[in-house]
């Protein structure tokens, strides 16, 4: 740990956190969809100072075969932090915790593709962290659900996470690395917001039964308000196509009037 | 019952469509009396039958598509066909072949070497077993000639149009001969190498703009427009 981030002030005297929000806020978010040609589907999320790709490929050939399932397709996730996304160098090789987040993003994940459409396929998930902030897991399975939406998997719906945690004593949402390293909990959460289903919830540190409910609520609240973010982020692309041709056609329709 | 959705609209996956007693269509999830759209589309609504186009997906086969494949590997019993579909196309020997013609006289690779496009129609399929093509009858066999144009699978259906409307008009103004494979490859052939460009290009159009309204006549306008002359 630096020197400057021990023992700083969490929260100061007007409620506010060290980067200006309030308990409640999450820092901006931005999404995009279908930015790599090669892939599938593929999404890119700005979430504070994380920056995550997430690309999908599939449902394709199984490879190798024997992991392929005769009734549904087999879906496979790799989490990945580039070497240059964190203040120290992190070495490329998946540590224990990238492999972890790999199982619990798929996860997270599953409940949501109607995988049984593609028997003995798989579908590959890529999810590169450029940039990470603490959150990245969270941001991540947003990106990811994005991406398959974008690939023409089909889907119950979409999957929207987001954490909360607990610093300087005090519930607060969606936590950066600082905070998080600095706070006493944190409680990733992951619903598919269209049957409020929960398919990812972790925690760390120690909240009370009420600061628990208190969080959890506040969870599923934001999730809700990320889906209706990655609702439009899905549509944006095709909608701004539609009215650039629009606005072209209509000053035609007058002169032929 | 009630109707959260109107015809042509944008849906994304999860996105409730109606309650109640309407049957749903393709791309459409149902649980309990609530239809969801599984894609991202657009709504089609035909009665109380509810569907979603989608604008993305991969292709699946069906059978008697046309499609065309590229060979990928000379096996014992015939070739396998990449179809870009997420499963290897087989095309058996027997189908390739004049019926009768002994075992020992068929040279495979003569016929269709690995990297030869093949035009074939997909003689059986049901996710449990590889699809079958087969490349004996009239328009099928190994494409000699043409320029290969990939398109999106989900496009597919708007680039043929209603009863064929769109592709009709293509290959009226361009001149061109154009055959659309179901999985998304689409060849096209002309007379001069400028009305291909105008054909693809007009392809290209149709892909990008497929979820818009009007679009047959504004490829009309724009054929027009550019096969002037020629």
């Amino acid at each position: 740990m630096r020197l400057e981030e021990r023992n700083i002030e969490l929260i100061d005297v007007n409620d506010r956190r060290i980067d200006g929000r309030r308990l409640d806020e999450l820092r901006p978010i931005k999404m995009e969809v279908g930015v790599l040609d090669k892939a599938d589907g593929s999404s890119y999320i700005e979430q504070g100072k994380n920056k995550i790709l997430a690309a999908v490929y599939g449902p394709r050939e199984a490879h190798p075969k024997h992991v392929a399932l005769p009734h549904r397709a087999v879906l496979r996730c790799r989490y990945h932090m580039a070497p240059f996304s964190t203040p120290e160098r992190k070495s490329p090789a998946p540590s224990r915790r990238e492999q972890e987040l790999s199982k619990v993003i798929r996860e997270a994940l599953e409940p949501a593709v109607l995988s049984e459409h593609y028997p003995r396929t798989t579908i590959d998930l890529f999810i590169e962290v450029l940039q990470s902030d603490g959150g990245s897991r969270c941001a991540g399975i947003t990106a990811a659900s994005l991406a398959f939406a974008d690939a023409g998997i089909p889907m119950r719906g979409l999957v929207a996470a987001c954490a909360v945690g607990k610093i300087a004593g005090k519930v607060a949402l969606d936590l950066s690395d600082t905070e998080d390293k600095q706070g006493e909990a944190d409680l990733p959460v992951a619903i598919m917001p269209q049957s409020n289903v929960v398919t990812l919830i972790q925690m760390d540190g120690t909240l009370t039964p009420e600061e628990f409910e208190a969080a959890f609520d506040m969870a599923v609240r934001t999730c809700h308000g990320i889906h209706e973010q990655q609702k439009t982020a899905l549509k944006q692309r095709y909608l701004s196509i539609k009215e650039e041709v629009e606005e072209k056609s209509e000053p035609e329709g007058e002169k032929e009037e | 019952m009630t109707l959260h959705v109107e015809r042509k609209q944008l849906v994304a996956p999860g996105e409730i469509l109606a309650e109640g007693k309407y049957v749903s269509g393709e791309n459409v999830h149902r649980e309990g009396d609530r239809l969801f759209s599984s894609k991202v589309g657009v709504v089609e609504i035909d009665g109380d039958r509810l569907g979603v186009v989608p604008l993305k997906g991969c292709y699946v086969p069906h059978v008697n598509d046309i499609v065309v494949g590229r060979i990928t590997d000379i096996v014992m019993s015939g070739w396998m066909v990449d179809i870009d579909a997420p499963y290897p196309a087989l095309l058996p020997a027997s189908e390739a072949f004049a019926p009768r013609t002994p075992r020992s006289r068929m040279d495979l690779s003569k016929m269709f070497d690995v990297g030869d496009l093949v035009v074939s129609k997909i003689l059986a399929f049901d996710r449990t077993r590889d699809p079958l093509v087969t490349a004996k009858g009239p328009g099928l066999g190994r494409v000699s000639s043409g320029r290969v144009v990939k398109v999106s699978p989900a496009k597919i259906p708007r680039l043929i149009g209603k009863k064929g409307s769109m592709i009709s008009v293509l290959k009226k103004e361009t001149g061109t001969h154009i055959m659309v494979g179901q999985n998304g490859t689409v060849l096209v052939s002309g007379e001069s190498p400028n009305l291909e460009n105008v054909a693809i290009q007009a392809i290209r159009m149709i892909e990008r703009e497929a979820h818009t309204q009007g679009l047959t006549d504004r490829i009309q306008v724009m054929l027009r427009d550019k096969t002037r002359g020629e």
